[in-house]
């Protein structure tokens, strides 16, 4: 262990404690904020009095987004998305890592199959032809149009395939010489030992689709099917509070500044729950991608 | 081994990849047959197959309109300023992380700064838009120092920098994970033998911790590259308004406003195609430097 006690040395490390402190603060202090405020009551919250305590404490703001019968279905749509679509991903994800992990001799044709998911991973249709695809297959306003398009996340895939291609083949060569089919070898063999690989892809997944909006956007004409992102959106983007199911009485009685601030709580509190995880996994799985050669 | 005999083990790997196959024609490779839309005059009713062909015409449109150099120098100044800022932000922060030795404020410190990344635009963006408001808490604060309220979202002088700091509020942390890996790489012996030769700390972290990430410091310069086309789509149709569009209209708001706002399939495809274009190049290209300069391979 080195020691460097010189004067110089310690300033620098009081500086440094300083800065990475404030710099931490100050990421957070913005959400720190909209907490206080939808926390607060309509005259502080109004009148712009609240910084990061609420003022008039309250709950009610989210008594109101939690009774509004828009929001709870696009939550539950968003809940519906996350599960269907997650699954969804993560079934594919593995089902094409998996051959394309072997070598040619094992799987003829692998590196037709590469290309075939890499130029398509590279070249981008685009969003017009992409809508006018989804739009032709009568996806529109159904939940196939959140999680089909995005149904193979190649670059998911190409992670989970150099994982694959990490497990020791004497495990896989003696499992077939004993008479398993490749279906046993992925699921006794391959899944069991990349469970970590999984997890990282499987919160990577769920992420993405909680957090996905702009699709709900083109792909539903009905507001009434927009998953909870997108709804969020014509509340604290567009500033439209007509359509949220909230009785215009109750916003005589509550600041509609801190009814929006307890939606984006609301939105953002599955990330909270998950967030742990996020960091256990996700993170050393970007390590993994990264440093690995 | 006949074919007979390699299909008798092989069959079921090729059942594995055929829906991921099947997935992939569907929604990459039909739409890229789709992209013929920019050559025709396009009608949904008449569809890909019938739409009448006008060759390069929407193209011709498009470069002749003011908008073409508006969008993509947008576009453009904004990816590469938040390119530059996030790189250059991370490695600093990293580096600062690296040396605060109490393991317990690191931990914590991350947890903060980790966070905004994994919230989405529309959450970041209903925050940005309360607190940077012309009464939000921003110019509350500002005013107490008798400056007058400012529209940071509102205004082509804030705009772009609005835009490029917020993204790195969101990004930058995310962006140290990939260097404090690279740093926990260094042999701490180098550094222990640097410290015997008498070495002091910034003379160590001069010569050895920086150039130990060098290399990680390239390969993200080169994969970076193939970002310099996308400004951040989505934070900013959150963000902007029309009074910015002469500051922050970007490529792909643009694509979405004519072709899927105003219906003009067939010339937002052809800017939209214009894009991919390009930026099939500079992926390809990024790649290829990474594998040239920092022994990088996605495969």
């Amino acid at each position: 262990m080195i020691r460097d006690n010189n004067w110089f040395s310690r300033l620098f490390d009081g500086f440094n404690y300083v800065f990475l402190t404030a710099f931490a603060v100050l990421c957070l202090a913005p959400m720190v904020h909209i907490f206080a405020v939808s926390l607060s009551g309509r005259a502080p919250a109004t009148a712009g009095f609240v910084s990061f305590f609420p003022i008039d404490f309250t709950l009610e703001n989210y008594q109101e987004v939690m009774g509004s019968r828009t929001f709870s279905r696009s939550f539950l749509i968003s809940v519906l998305r996350v599960l269907s679509g997650t699954s969804l991903n993560m079934s594919l994800i593995i089902l094409t890592a998996y051959p394309l992990s072997k070598s040619p001799r094992v799987f003829r044709g692998r590196i037709i199959f590469i290309w075939f998911f890499v130029f398509a991973m590279l070249f981008d249709g685009g969003l017009i032809p992409t809508f006018l695809v989804v739009k032709n297959l009568g996806l529109l306003n159904t939940l196939g149009s959140l999680i089909l398009p995005n149904a193979v996340p190649i670059f998911s895939v190409i992670l989970m395939m150099n994982f694959f291609r990490d497990v020791p083949k004497e495990l896989e060569e003696s499992a077939l010489i004993d008479g398993a089919s490749h279906w046993q070898v992925l699921w006794y063999i391959y899944i069991p030992l990349s469970l970590a690989a999984i997890a990282t892809l499987t919160l990577l997944a769920a992420v993405n689709h909680w957090n996905a909006w702009f699709d709900g956007l083109i792909y539903m004409s009905d507001t009434a099917n927009y998953p909870m992102q997108t709804f969020l959106r014509t509340i604290v983007v567009e500033l439209d509070l007509t359509n949220v199911g909230i009785d215009p009485r109750d916003l005589q009685r509550l600041s509609d500044r801190a009814i929006r601030g307890a939606q984006i709580i609301v939105a953002t509190v599955p990330i909270l729950v998950v967030y742990p995880f996020l960091q256990r996994y996700f993170i050393s799985g970007i390590k993994l991608g990264a440093v690995k050669e | 081994m006949t074919f007979k005999q390699y299909m008798k083990r092989a069959w079921p790997l090729y059942v594995m990849i055929l829906p991921g196959i099947i997935f992939v024609l569907l929604f990459r490779y039909y739409p890229m047959y789709g992209v013929v839309i920019a050559f025709q005059d396009f009608s949904p009713a008449k569809g890909f197959a019938a739409s009448p062909w006008v060759g390069w015409e929407n193209f011709e449109f498009f470069f002749s309109l003011p908008d073409f150099g508006r969008i993509f120098g947008n576009t453009l100044f904004i990816a590469i300023a938040k390119i530059v800022a996030d790189q250059v932000g991370a490695v600093i922060l990293a580096l600062l992380l690296n040396e605060a030795r109490l393991l317990l404020f690191r931990r914590a410190i991350q947890t903060l700064i980790y966070l905004p990344y994994f919230l989405s635009w529309i959450v970041l963006g209903g925050i940005l838009l309360d607190i940077l408001a012309p009464h939000g808490i921003l110019n509350q604060a500002i005013g107490n120092f008798g400056a007058p309220p400012q529209l940071f979202l509102g205004s082509n002088d804030w705009f772009r920098g609005t835009i490029i700091l917020s993204g790195f509020w969101k990004n930058v942390g995310f962006s140290t994970i990939i260097y404090l890996a690279a740093l926990t790489a260094i042999n701490p012996v180098l550094h222990e033998a640097a410290a015997i030769d008498g070495a002091g700390r910034f003379r160590r972290i001069r010569h050895i911790t920086l150039p130990g990430i060098l290399p990680t410091i390239v390969l993200l310069a080169a994969l970076s590259l193939g970002d310099v086309l996308q400004a951040g789509f989505e934070q900013i149709l959150t963000l902007y308004s029309p009074a910015v569009y002469r500051t922050g209209d970007i490529i792909d708001t643009y694509v979405y406003r004519r072709g899927l706002v105003a219906a003009q399939y067939s010339l937002a495809g052809a800017v939209g195609l214009f894009k991919s274009f390009i930026g099939f190049f500079l992926i390809v290209l990024s790649y290829y430097l990474a594998d040239r300069f920092a022994g990088y391979r996605i495969l």
